[in-house]
Formats: structure tokens, C-alpha cells, sequence
């Protein structure tokens, strides 16, 4: 056979061929922004931004370009953590809510997912800001509730507990009070192994927490103060406070995301057959034994993979908080490369940035998921 | 023994309309809870919606408009040809509907040939053709409102199916080189959000073609979208692929057909029906996210929506055109769920 | 086998590269002048028509009508610019442009000429790369408050939350203002204009703060314009004006010189209604306007008569003005923007 109709020659120039393309089109792209006579450099990162963010970490207009960036960052991370923890919890009450056997309950959940999984997210988003959350009172008409928890179009504004000097000598306590409550939740969970039979394992593990509890409560002295929000003027001071866009661009995300998650989690119970839910009860388990017990550690499993691609469609959703002003990584990324034209470089931050976090949740859910994989007896 | 030979009734409280009351809304006590919980909200809601639609909503920014949110910058002496098209689509849906209906196996292949013949017709039909008298060119940067959605949509749909095909099967391939670049693809399209993306096709892409090429800018779009989509299609297939067993190829092997042959004949057809569903998920977000162009200043329906705000007597009708962008757009994708799931009935999906 | 077809792939996409690379043979490299050199002027009159960066959702500047068409104070100037070199108004093909791509826009050669209102500012003059050709509006930097909160002047807004346009000089220069007064406050930054005055009335912010121009055209537009109230502060200059792409003189005087006739038009009582009668005026500098005397037109390399069409299609800079911003419009006081005979900024330079 000659050399041209080996395989593995052939296979091996082919590749060459194929890699070279990929080269030559990178740097034909190269050359062409290179002939425009633009300049590719990081260095505008340590100038001045001039202009101010007013929402997460604190910024001035005096502080630098790369700070812009870092604040808009956490701003994401913060929607994306929140978002994704109450998109998982409005999911799973959807998809359950979806199964019940009322009637009303079960429409009324599956109206919800129709409408929401049927309009577009920039369409919910502009209606959640425009249509709700800027339609809450004035401040001066603000509505107070219990806490106080002040409601008005300029957010939410809640009491919120700050440490006083005593606060640090509480906190050894509680360290090892969280170390003794797992330890303890181990055990049982190692007990269950052992007895193979269902025992109870979280009101045991607060046992452990109840102690250094009693001792706060008891010892004079109060560790942690009520700062207590207020009307000063034309802002809130004290207590913390959610912007209405944060709520807004957050809710929007947590109800458009729990409405696909719904569906997963639907088809994950009911993937699990009939017999194991009926078997059970004749087994006499209760119904929430059955649903921890025997059909939940089987869904999750189901559940899993498209959960973590909603989990990374919220997170790339949220650049969408642009629309609604939020300051987002997108939208200071965006203000960023308006103020200093430097398009390239801020965009491959941006794609870094996105990439980076989509990645970390990937790897976070496939450990998850490895470890909750079926094991096949 | 004299037993009452009369059949017992049911108790009133099990049967009829208060019976399936019962029995479906007040199960037990929180049962009844969630119930009177439940209308109050949708009163509620419905009240305030209502109330907004038929007593404070301008519409008049709509019915002024309504020409602008369909075809948009269209020129209206050329609407015909809109028109034309949709008659076309129309007559094939009705056709393959009773072709498939009827089971008519013979008229199959010529149905499927005369949607791609209709496809390129209507491209031809809507862009025109230079200086032809019938339907001189509309450029393709003057595409908006819904037609530019819809358009936008289909491109993405018919362009980014192939293109997942080849990048999955790449993914799958035994050559690393082809299989680093199509996992590096797949992989990096779906870790960044749409949007930059679309930002980027707008933005960078011209930065790094020669002053010579000159992309219409929707057609910039046109490409992102279908670059974006085919990623996420590729998962779709490769996940359809992995559901064939390997039996499959071996005997395709067996019979004496070659790679490409066993993949053509065999793998890919059963793959497809699997991967449905999926694909079909997919087209349905894409054609949802196809509104993301408004960010990027392409004036499709929600573009138009916020383009018309800026009329003099209309400023501030924000609500109003968003609802009706809202609507639209609640009305397609539910059309094209259904229609899914009727495919997927018809091709027998999750069944066998 | 699967080698082989492997390779057929291989080369087929080599070969589509190296087509795509080689095709439009791009102009020698290493040449220090960016892309856009003088030669914009003849691909324009090639081409046939005009292409022009417009806002696409700015009441009073650009916006869509009810018959999906672009109309507006700054879309004038396109027609103007058509009317001038092809003696045709409509031969403008218009690109809407968000904040952010405007000057990447101009930069990459896709718009002839960007007419946006866009501040006239040293550090994109040079960094960005782009020139201005004259200012067509002399706007500043206002902020417009409710009456009911009393305040006369910034330093009575301490605390206040501001709204503004993201991408935009405005953020800037927001900043500065309160900065140098010592002043605490919270900006609160939308991507739209129309988002930032809703988000307002709404009440999200104690101010807004955009150009005068475009507060009176919001102000104008509310519920209750007399609850409104513009402060008598101008935070900054924003002179807005037509710009095309750097180094690209020649295609500049066109513009320059188009804005400048239509000034010219009106300080010499040349006006849609009289340009007829004007053709046979006596007064020299009218003659030397609308070309009936010199060449004018023909060394910019346009046709002498271009004022005529110009005022003829669309009319002059007062003609313009008082349909979009003045009495039939936003009903702005023309304020700087009168002529300097009147006391106001705008000079043309001198036809001769």
C-alpha cells in the first residue's frame, strides 16, 4: 500500500489541513484588525472610569476600570447564587403542585409554566420592573410591615442584625457547635446505614446548636443589635436594603427558570414506576418517607443533568439585567467599553468572565452528580 | 334473608358536580386552604389585569401601528409579496398535514422537496432580485417588526440543524484534532449568554473583516443566532446518538456499509426521532430569544415596540406595546408546542 | 474509509477558508491609513444612496412612524444629505444604532454618516477616530425634577437618586456635577431613554437628567407636564452634530456644507414655499446658494443646485426645526439654536 492510502497518513493530514485552516483564518482575522491601525492592550483597566455605580460593592467615579468590572462580577455571581437556590425551590413546589390531585392547584401550576416557558425573558423582565416593581408607593406612601420591612418602588428595605463588641466571643461557641451538629448528622447517617432502616437525623444534629442557643439567650449582654431601617430625608438609612432592580431582574430570573425547572422536576417523579410509590405504602412508610425515602433519592437522579443546564441558563440569563438597570457584569462591561472604546478587550473579559462561571457550575453539579449516580448492585 | 333489594346510591356528596368539588378541591382541610387561598389570588390578578387592559391601557399605540409591528419598514407597495408567502406556507402545512394524515407514503418525498423548493421561493420572493419590475430587492437590513422575528427564527432554526449535526458527529469523531475543535465550540458557545454573542457579531465581527465585506447587519444576526443555536442543537443530537446501541452500527458494519452509510441510513434516522422533543425545545427557545436583537438595536416586533413609544402622542405606552409583543409571542410558541407535541405523537416518540 | 471522508471534510473547509481569504483580495496590508480614506464620497455616488446611523426611539430626533418610516429632527439631515447629492430625499437607507455601536459603526465604514445626537467631545474626536462636520443642535445638560419637592437648584438634591442613560456623555458628566458640589447621591442607569423617563415618573428617582431637549420632549409627554419642572442648571455643553469617519475629508464638507446651506437657507429668507422665486433674486449670496452663480456644488463634487433640493425636499434649518422641535413639535424654545443675527449660535460659514 502506498503512503497516500495509508489511513493513519491520511488521517494525520487531514488533521494538519483541518488545524491549519483554523490558523490561517485566525490570523487573516488578526491582520485585518491589525490593517484598521487598532491597538490591543489591558493597560486602560488602571485608569480613571468617571463614572459611578451605585448598586453592590461601593464604587467611585475615581476608582478604576478593572473595579467597575470586579463590582459588576459579584453583582452577577449574587443574582446567579440567590437565583438559583430560589429558582430550585419555586421549581420543585411547581412540579410538585403540578402532580397534585387538586384540581385547582394543578392547573394553576401548569397555567404558570405555559404562560412563563411561552413569552420571552426580556418581555417577563420589562413587565416585572416596569409593570410591578416601579408600581409599588412612593417612599413617603411606603408600605411598612412587620419588622420593619419598609415595600416602595425605591426597593425593600428590612432590618437587618449587626454584631456589637460581645458578637466575638460568641463565635467559638457556635464553631464548635456547627462541627459537633455535623459530626453528629454523620453519625446518624451512618447509623441508618447500619440498622437499614429509616432513623432521624436532623433534630438530632440541632441538638447540637441548641446549646450555645440557651447561652445567648441567658447571658446578659445582647451579641447582635436590630439596625433598624429609617426615613432620613430622601433615602433609608439603616437596616440593608434590595434595589427594586435587583428584585426585579432576581425574581424575573427565579420565575422564569423555576417554570423550566418545574417540568424537570415533574418528569423526574414520574419517571419513577408506580410500584415503588405503592410498594412503599404497603410497607407501611408515611407519605413523606415515601417521597424522601423512595422517590426523591430516585428522581434526583433523572433530575440532575437538566437541572445543571438550567442552573447555567439562569446564570447567562442574567446578563439580560441590562434592559432593566441592573448592574450586572454585562451592563458594566457595557458601560465600560462605551467610556473607553475598547471593544475587543472588555468583550474577551466578558466571554472569560461568563465562561469561567458557567464552567465552575458544570464541575460543581457533575461532582454532584457522580456522587448520586445510581450504583448498580 | 330480605335484604332491600334496592341498590344502595352513592352519597349526594360523591357524585356530580359537588361530588368532583369535593373530591378535587376540598381533599382535606389544607386541601380546602390552598383552594380558598388559590381563587383569591387568581381574582386578584385578574382583577388588576382587567382593570388595567379595558380601562387604562392606550391601545391606540397598537391599532395606529399594527402595520409597523408586523411588516415594519417593509415598503407597503411590496406587502403582496409578505402575503404570497404566507399563502405558500400555508397550502404546504395543509398539505403535509393530509399527506401525513392519510398516510399517502408515495407523496412523502415530494412533500419534503416542495418545502425546501417554497423555503428558497420565499427567500427569493421576499429579498427580490435586483431590478427585476415584479419584486425589485428589498434589502435585507430593512427586515423588522414581526416579519424580522419570524424571520430571524426560521433562518436560525433551518441553519443551525445541519450545522449541529456535523459538530456533534465532530464531537464524536475518532480524529482529536476535529474533536478538540468541536468540543472547544460546543462548549464555549454554551458557557457565554446569547446576547454577547449577538454583541459581538454586531460589534467585533466587522473589526476583523477586511473594509471590503460589508455584512448587512441583520444577517450578522442571522449568524449569531445559528452559531449560538447549532451548540446547543449538537448536545441535542449527540445525546440522541448515545441512545443508539452499539449493536446498531456493528450490524450496519456487517451488512457492508461503510462509515458514512451506516451513519446516513441507520444511526442518524433513529437518533432523530429520539433527539425530537429536544430539538424541538430547542427551536422554540430560539425563536424566544430571537428578541434579544432589540439589545443590539435590530428592530424586531419588541424593537418596533419601543420604536413607536417615540411618537409624540404615544410616549410612555410602554406597558401596552410590551403586552401586545408579550401576546404574540404566547401565541406562537404555544402553537409551535403543540404542534411538537403532535409530531411527537405521529412519530410515535417514547412509545415501542 | 472514514479516513478518507474525514479528509474530503477537511479540505472542503480548508478550501472554503482559503476562498473566503482569498476572494475579496484585501487592499495591501501594512498601510498605516485605516480602511475609510477619501475615496467615501465615490463609493456613495456609486452605490446610490446614503447611509445613515439614526436613533431609532428618540421622540423629537428619530423615531418610527405609523407607516414604518424613519422621521425626526436628525433623520431630516440624512434626507437633507440625499437631497443635496443625489437631488433625491429618499435616497437615504437608514441604520437604527444603539448608544454603543454608533462610533464602532462609523469606524468600521458601515454608515456613511452617523447623524445620532451625539456630543461633540475632544476624547472621541480623537481617541474614537471619527470627525465631526458641524453642530445641527446646541444642547446642554439639564435635570428636570417634580415641582412638588420645591428645588430651585443641585444643591438642594442631597441624597436624591438620579436617573440617566447609560453609554452616554450624560453619566459623566452627572457625576462631575455632584462630585464637585460635594453632593451625596445615587445615579440609577437604564440602557433607553424612554426606561429612564417611565422609571421616573414612576417616582424610582427623585431626578432625571438627560440633554434639555429631550427632557422637555418627555416632560412634554407625561401625565401632568405641569408637575414637572427642568432646573435652570446646565450641567454641561452638549453640542450634537452629524459625524463621519476620520480622515475622510472630502465626504466631511459635503456634510458640513450640507448642515451649513440649510443655516444660510434660512438667514437668507430662502424657504421651502419661496425657493422659486428666490432662483431669480438679486442678492448675491443667494445666488452663490442656490448655485444659479459659481460652483459651489461642483468643488465638493456634488451638483451646484444642492441648497435648492435640499430646501425644495426638505426645507431649511428654521423649516426643520419648527416641525419636530419647535410649534409643531417638541416646542422647544429655539434658545442658542436661533441664527446669530438673532442672537443665537448658529453661523454658517460663508458661501463663497
Amino acid at each position: 500500500m502506498s503512503t497516500f492510502r495509508d489511513e493513519r497518513f491520511l488521517r494525520i493530514v487531514g488533521q494538519i489541513a483541518f488545524a491549519a485552516a483554523v490558523v490561517l483564518f485566525a490570523l487573516w482575522c488578526l491582520g485585518n484588525y491589525r490593517a484598521r491601525g487598532l491597538s490591543f492592550s489591558f493597560a486602560f483597566l488602571q485608569d480613571e472610569a468617571s463614572f459611578d455605580l451605585a448598586e453592590g460593592m461601593a464604587f467611585s467615579p475615581i476608582d478604576p476600570y478593572w473595579k467597575a468590572f470586579i463590582v459588576g462580577l459579584v453583582n452577577t455571581i449574587k443574582v446567579a447564587i440567590l437565583g438559583i437556590i430560589l429558582a430550585t425551590i419555586l421549581g420543585t413546589i411547581t412540579g410538585v403542585a403540578r402532580l397534585s390531585t387538586n384540581w385547582l392547584i394543578s392547573n394553576i401550576a401548569s397555567v404558570y409554566i405555559e404562560i412563563i416557558r411561552n413569552t420571552p425573558l426580556l418581555v417577563q423582565l420589562f413587565f416585572i420592573y416596569f409593570a410591578v416593581a416601579l408600581k409599588l408607593p412612593e417612599l413617603r406612601d411606603r408600605l411598612v410591615l412587620p419588622g420593619p420591612i419598609f415595600l416602595s418602588n425605591r426597593g425593600i428595605h428590612l432590618v437587618w442584625w449587626r454584631p456589637t463588641a460581645s458578637f466575638t466571643w460568641w463565635v467559638p461557641f457556635w464553631i464548635v457547635a456547627l462541627v459537633a451538629a455535623v459530626g453528629i448528622y454523620l453519625w446518624r447517617v451512618r447509623l441508618e446505614g447500619r440498622r437499614r432502616r429509616p432513623v432521624s437525623r436532623l433534630p438530632w444534629a440541632f441538638l447540637a446548636l441548641v446549646i450555645p442557643l440557651i447561652g445567648w439567650l441567658l447571658v446578659p449582654g445582647n451579641p447582635l443589635y436590630a439596625d433598624k431601617p429609617a426615613v432620613e430625608g430622601l433615602k433609608v438609612v439603616g437596616g440593608t436594603s434590595v434595589s427594586p432592580e435587583f428584585a426585579a431582574i432576581l425574581f424575573g430570573l427565579v420565575i422564569y427558570t423555576g417554570a423550566f425547572i418545574a417540568e424537570v422536576v415533574r418528569a423526574g417523579i414520574m419517571a419513577v414506576p408506580r410500584g415503588q410509590t405503592e410498594a412503599a405504602r404497603a410497607q407501611g412508610f408515611t407519605e413523606m418517607q415515601i417521597l424522601r425515602l423512595i422517590v426523591l433519592p430516585q428522581a434526583i437522579r433523572i433530575i440532575i443533568p437538566p437541572l445543571i443546564s438550567q442552573y447555567l441558563n439562569l446564570t447567562k440569563n442574567s446578563s439580560l439585567a441590562i434592559a432593566i438597570g441592573f448592574l450586572d457584569l454585562y451592563a458594566v462591561s457595557n458601560t465600560m467599553l462605551n467610556q473607553s472604546g475598547r471593544i475587543v478587550e472588555v468583550f474577551i473579559m466578558v466571554m472569560a468572565a461568563y465562561l469561567s462561571m458557567s464552567l465552575t457550575i458544570s464541575l460543581i453539579m457533575n461532582v454532584a452528580n457522580r456522587r448520586l449516580a445510581m450504583v448498580e448492585r | 334473608m330480605t335484604v332491600d333489594v334496592e341498590v344502595m346510591k352513592p352519597p349526594r356528596t360523591e357524585v356530580g358536580a359537588l361530588g368532583w368539588l369535593r373530591k378535587n378541591l376540598f381533599g382535606t382541610w389544607y386541601d380546602a386552604l390552598l383552594t380558598v387561598g388559590s381563587v383569591a389570588f387568581i381574582c386578584v390578578v385578574l382583577y388588576g389585569v382587567f382593570n388595567w387592559a379595558l380601562n387604562t391601557a392606550k391601545w391606540g399605540v397598537v391599532t395606529t401601528n399594527i402595520k409597523v409591528f408586523m411588516v415594519g419598514r417593509y415598503p407597503y407597495s411590496e406587502v403582496w409579496r409578505i402575503w404570497t408567502s404566507v399563502g405558500l406556507f400555508l397550502v404546504m402545512a395543509l398539505v403535509s398535514l393530509v399527506v401525513w394524515k392519510r398516510n399517502v407514503t408515495k407523496a412523502r418525498r415530494g412533500v419534503t422537496i416542495a418545502w425546501v423548493i417554497v423555503l428558497l421561493l420565499t427567500i427569493v420572493l421576499l429579498k427580490g432580485f435586483g431590478d427585476l419590475p415584479l419584486i425589485p430587492s428589498v434589502p435585507i437590513n430593512i427586515w423588522s417588526g414581526l416579519m424580522l422575528t419570524l424571520a430571524l427564527g426560521i433562518v436560525g432554526i433551518v441553519a443551525s440543524f445541519p450545522m449541529g449535526v456535523l459538530l456533534a458527529l465532530g464531537r464524536r469523531s475518532s480524529l482529536p484534532v476535529i474533536k478538540v475543535f468541536c468540543t472547544t465550540y460546543i462548549e464555549g458557545i454554551r458557557g457565554v449568554p446569547l446576547i454577547s454573542v449577538l454583541f459581538m457579531s454586531m460589534l467585533m465581527i466587522p473589526l476583523f473583516l477586511p473594509p471590503s465585506i460589508r455584512l448587512d447587519n441583520v444577517l450578522r444576526a442571522m449568524v449569531a443566532m445559528t452559531l449560538f443555536s447549532a451548540a446547543y442543537v449538537a448536545e441535542n443530537v449527540r445525546g440522541g446518538l448515545q441512545a443508539i446501541p452499539e449493536g446498531q452500527y456493528e450490524a450496519g458494519r456487517a451488512v457492508g456499509l461503510n462509515e458514512g452509510l451506516v451513519m446516513v441510513l441507520i444511526v442518524l434516522p433513529q437518533a432523530l426521532r429520539a433527539m425530537i422533543p429536544a430539538i424541538v425545545g430547542q427551536f422554540i427557545s430560539l425563536y424566544k430569544d430571537t428578541s434579544l436583537v432589540v439589545i443590539v438595536g435590530l428592530l424586531d416586533i419588541l424593537g418596533v415596540a419601543k420604536a413607536v413609544t417615540g411618537q409624540r402622542e404615544w410616549i410612555g405606552t410602554q406597558k401596552e406595546v410590551f403586552a401586545f409583543a408579550g401576546v404574540i409571542f404566547f401565541v406562537t410558541c404555544s402553537a409551535l408546542s403543540y404542534a411538537s407535541r403532535r409530531l411527537e405523537k405521529q412519530l410515535g416518540v417514547g412509545e415501542r | 474509509m472514514k479516513a478518507i471522508s474525514w479528509i474530503v471534510v477537511s479540505l472542503l473547509v480548508l478550501g472554503v477558508l482559503l476562498a473566503a481569504c482569498a476572494a475579496p483580495a484585501p487592499p495591501e496590508e501594512g498601510e498605516a491609513a485605516p480602511s475609510v480614506t477619501g475615496a467615501r464620497i465615490q463609493t456613495i455616488l456609486d452605490r446610490g444612496k446614503v447611509i445613515c446611523g439614526c436613533n431609532a426611539e428618540l421622540p423629537g430626533f428619530g423615531y418610527l412612524n405609523p407607516a414604518g418610516d424613519f422621521e425626526g429632527f436628525d433623520v431630516d439631515f440624512c434626507k437633507a444629505i440625499a437631497a443635496a447629492v443625489f437631488g433625491d430625499a429618499t435616497a437615504v437607507e437608514y441604520r437604527p444604532l444603539t448608544a454603543a455601536e454608533r462610533l464602532p459603526a462609523l469606524q468600521t465604514g458601515e454608515i456613511d454618516v452617523l447623524i445620532r445626537n451625539t456630543t461633540w467631545t475632544l476624547t472621541r474626536d480623537a481617541v474614537n477616530e471619527v470627525d465631526w462636520a458641524a453642530v445641527t443642535f446646541y444642547d446642554g445638560q439639564g435635570m428636570m425634577v417634580p415641582v412638588a419637592t420645591g428645588w430651585t437648584s443641585l444643591d438642594d438634591m442631597e441624597g436624591a437618586t438620579v436617573c440617566s442613560t447609560t453609554g452616554t456623555t450624560t453619566e459623566m458628566n452627572l457625576a462631575d456635577a455632584f462630585r464637585s458640589r460635594g453632593l451625596d447621591y445615587t445615579p440609577l442607569l437604564f440602557e433607553k431613554t424612554q426606561d429612564t423617563a417611565t422609571a421616573y415618573e414612576e417616582g424610582r428617582c427623585d431626578g432625571q437628567t438627560s440633554d434639555k431637549s429631550q427632557l422637555a420632549a418627555l416632560r412634554s409627554a407625561m401625565e401632568n407636564p405641569a408637575d414637572h419642572v427642568i432646573l435652570d442648571v446646565t450641567m454641561s455643553k452638549e453640542p450634537l452634530g452629524p459625524l463621519t469617519a476620520h480622515g475622510d475629508n472630502k465626504w466631511n464638507d459635503v456634510v458640513r456644507w450640507v448642515v451649513w446651506g440649510m443655516m444660510q437657507a434660512e438667514e437668507s429668507g430662502v424657504s421651502s414655499a419661496n425657493v422659486d422665486q428666490m432662483l431669480s433674486s438679486d442678492d448675491p449670496t443667494v445666488k452663490r446658494l442656490l448655485g444659479v452663480e459659481g460652483e459651489m456644488g461642483s468643488s465638493l463634487g456634488i451638483p451646484n443646485d444642492f441648497v435648492v433640493q435640499i430646501v425644495k425636499q426638505v426645507g431649511n434649518y428654521g423649516e426643520v426645526y419648527n416641525r419636530w422641535l419647535g410649534p409643531d413639535g417638541l416646542n422647544i424654545p429655539r434658545g442658542p439654536n436661533e441664527l446669530w443675527t438673532n442672537g443665537g449660535l448658529l453661523y454658517a460659514m460663508a458661501f463663497r
